[in-house]
């Protein structure tokens, strides 16, 4: 069989997988943008050492387990604390002095992954002095990775990277101040902990669960197709109060998701926005 | 092969030179769309594209994310993450894990875009001192689509189209100076 009858082959091999997994297990990644997702199926194929797409879903469908494996493989969880620094940098001084003037500040961090963005966040707030009245919902669809975001455990090789990072986002301290280093890892202080609240919410099928003053969101909806971001995007508007903000990942486009007409650029480079149409009504 | 209908380039080490003799010698009535991975280690890519369009017949711009992929431009790909092309034939972004040590990853865009242009793509692997694009080019070859390696002895750095050249093999293996005049030649209607 020539190379091109194989890429059909998986390309229905592929769809039936997805299917499968929407319909026995409820995970939809049926609205996921393809290309990615046909790397991951295929990249979890491999590690498996299945030899076709197929045999992953015959394992998915009859085999008790399988599931946490294929979404971890789906999910595949990579980031770093502070990425791109200049974001948490704009956040701290154009953001933060509009949350202090709540009483109460909520912030959601949407796909939160092992969790390196939720220890930034509360790093910075921490040292804004507005901790103490905050709550971080740290949500991901992926039971495991929120395991490994409550443990804030992380490879120890990281801290170099992280901590200058962290540096350039304007801490005040150095990052060592807020982690233990043993072996090989680093765990981060369990007392940032406190005020977040981490739970299991998948974004392409579960509701509003808060109301939130700032919600993050980077680098998730690029792994959407149009529909899905819109979708996302008017999640988020609904959940956020009058002039909450919204920040996505830096490279990420709006072009395409008719709900970004209810945001205002607060700093269009770095992706903040405010929920607000330009025309003034807020 | 079929009329070609994208160009994607992949080159690291050495690259920066490479592209901006290429970029110099093709026929500015070129109109299919051209992806470029270039590993550069630096945090955006705002330098690269500066330099590269002093040189370039053609606009050169950073990919953007959803973006159609545009006849007649040089997109680059963003640093830190992996550039993909949908059969869409629109750009999409991934934070995946790192593939041979680099994101964004030779390898992600060539197969990608070889699953999305099929026997209408031309491949192009350049000077570089890693082996990402090998795979990638097999891809693309194996979907139908044409692939040009830069002649090893002739990039300033070899490892990477020699690897290419041991993974893919290539329809075309050629100094830097022969490859504009022969995308012109395939490439223009």
């Amino acid at each position: 069989m020539n190379k091109l009858a194989d890429t059909a082959l998986e390309d229905i091999e592929i769809e039936l997988f997805v299917r499968a997994l929407k319909l026995r297990h409820g995970y939809d990644f049926t609205q996921y943008a393809p290309a990615s997702l046909r790397r991951r199926v295929l990249q979890l194929a491999h590690a498996q050492q299945a030899d076709t797409v197929s045999a992953l879903t015959t394992r998915l469908l009859h085999e008790a387990g399988f599931l946490p494996v294929v979404l971890e493989g789906l999910s595949v969880p990579v980031s770093e604390m502070f990425r791109d620094p200049d974001v948490f940098k704009t956040l701290r001084e154009q953001v933060f002095p509009v949350l202090a003037s709540y009483p109460q500040i909520n912030i959601w961090q949407a796909g939160c992954a092992h969790g390196q963005e939720v220890y930034s966040l509360a790093i910075l707030l921490e040292e804004a002095g507005l901790y103490e009245r905050t709550q971080i919902y740290a949500t991901d669809f992926n039971e495991s990775a929120l395991k490994h975001a409550q443990e804030g455990i992380y490879p120890a090789k990281e801290a170099q990277l992280w901590s200058r990072n962290y540096l350039a986002a304007g801490g005040s301290h150095t990052l060592a101040d807020y982690y233990s280093a043993r072996y090989e890892l680093l765990k981060l202080d369990q007392r940032l902990r406190r005020n977040v609240t981490f739970a299991n919410h998948n974004l392409v099928t579960d509701e509003v669960f808060c109301e939130a003053h700032l919600v993050l969101c980077r680098n998730v909806l690029i792994y959407f197709s149009d529909p899905l971001q819109d979708r996302t995007l008017a999640l988020f508007r609904d959940s956020l109060v009058r002039g909450g903000f919204l920040c996505l990942g830096t490279r990420e486009s709006l072009d395409f998701a008719p709900s970004a007409a209810d945001f205002t650029p607060v700093d269009a480079a770095r992706r903040i926005y405010r929920l607000g149409s330009r025309s003034g009504k807020e | 092969m079929a009329t070609p209908q994208a160009i994607v380039i992949g080159c690291s080490a050495g690259g920066l030179t490479a592209l901006e003799q290429l970029f110099a010698g093709l026929d500015p009535a070129l109109p299919q769309p051209i992806a470029v991975c270039c590993h550069t280690g630096s945090a955006t890519v705002d330098l690269l594209c500066e330099l590269l369009a002093k040189h370039a017949t053609l606009p050169v711009e950073e990919a953007r994310e959803r973006a159609p992929m545009r006849g007649g431009v040089i997109h680059v790909a963003p640093s830190g993450y992996h550039l993909l092309v949908e059969t869409s034939r629109r750009f999409a972004l991934s934070v995946d894990q790192r593939v041979s040590f680099a994101r964004p990853s030779i390898d992600v865009l060539f197969e990608s875009a070889a699953e999305a242009y099929r026997d209408t793509l031309i491949g192009i692997v350049l000077t570089g001192a890693n082996s990402d694009g090998a795979d990638g080019l097999l891809q693309v070859r194996q979907g139908g689509g044409l692939a040009v390696v830069q002649e090893p002895s002739d990039a300033e750095v070899s490892t990477m189209p020699a690897a290419a050249l041991e993974r893919a093999g290539a329809d075309h293996c050629l100094p830097l100076a022969a490859i504009a005049p022969l995308l012109n030649r395939l490439c223009l209607p």
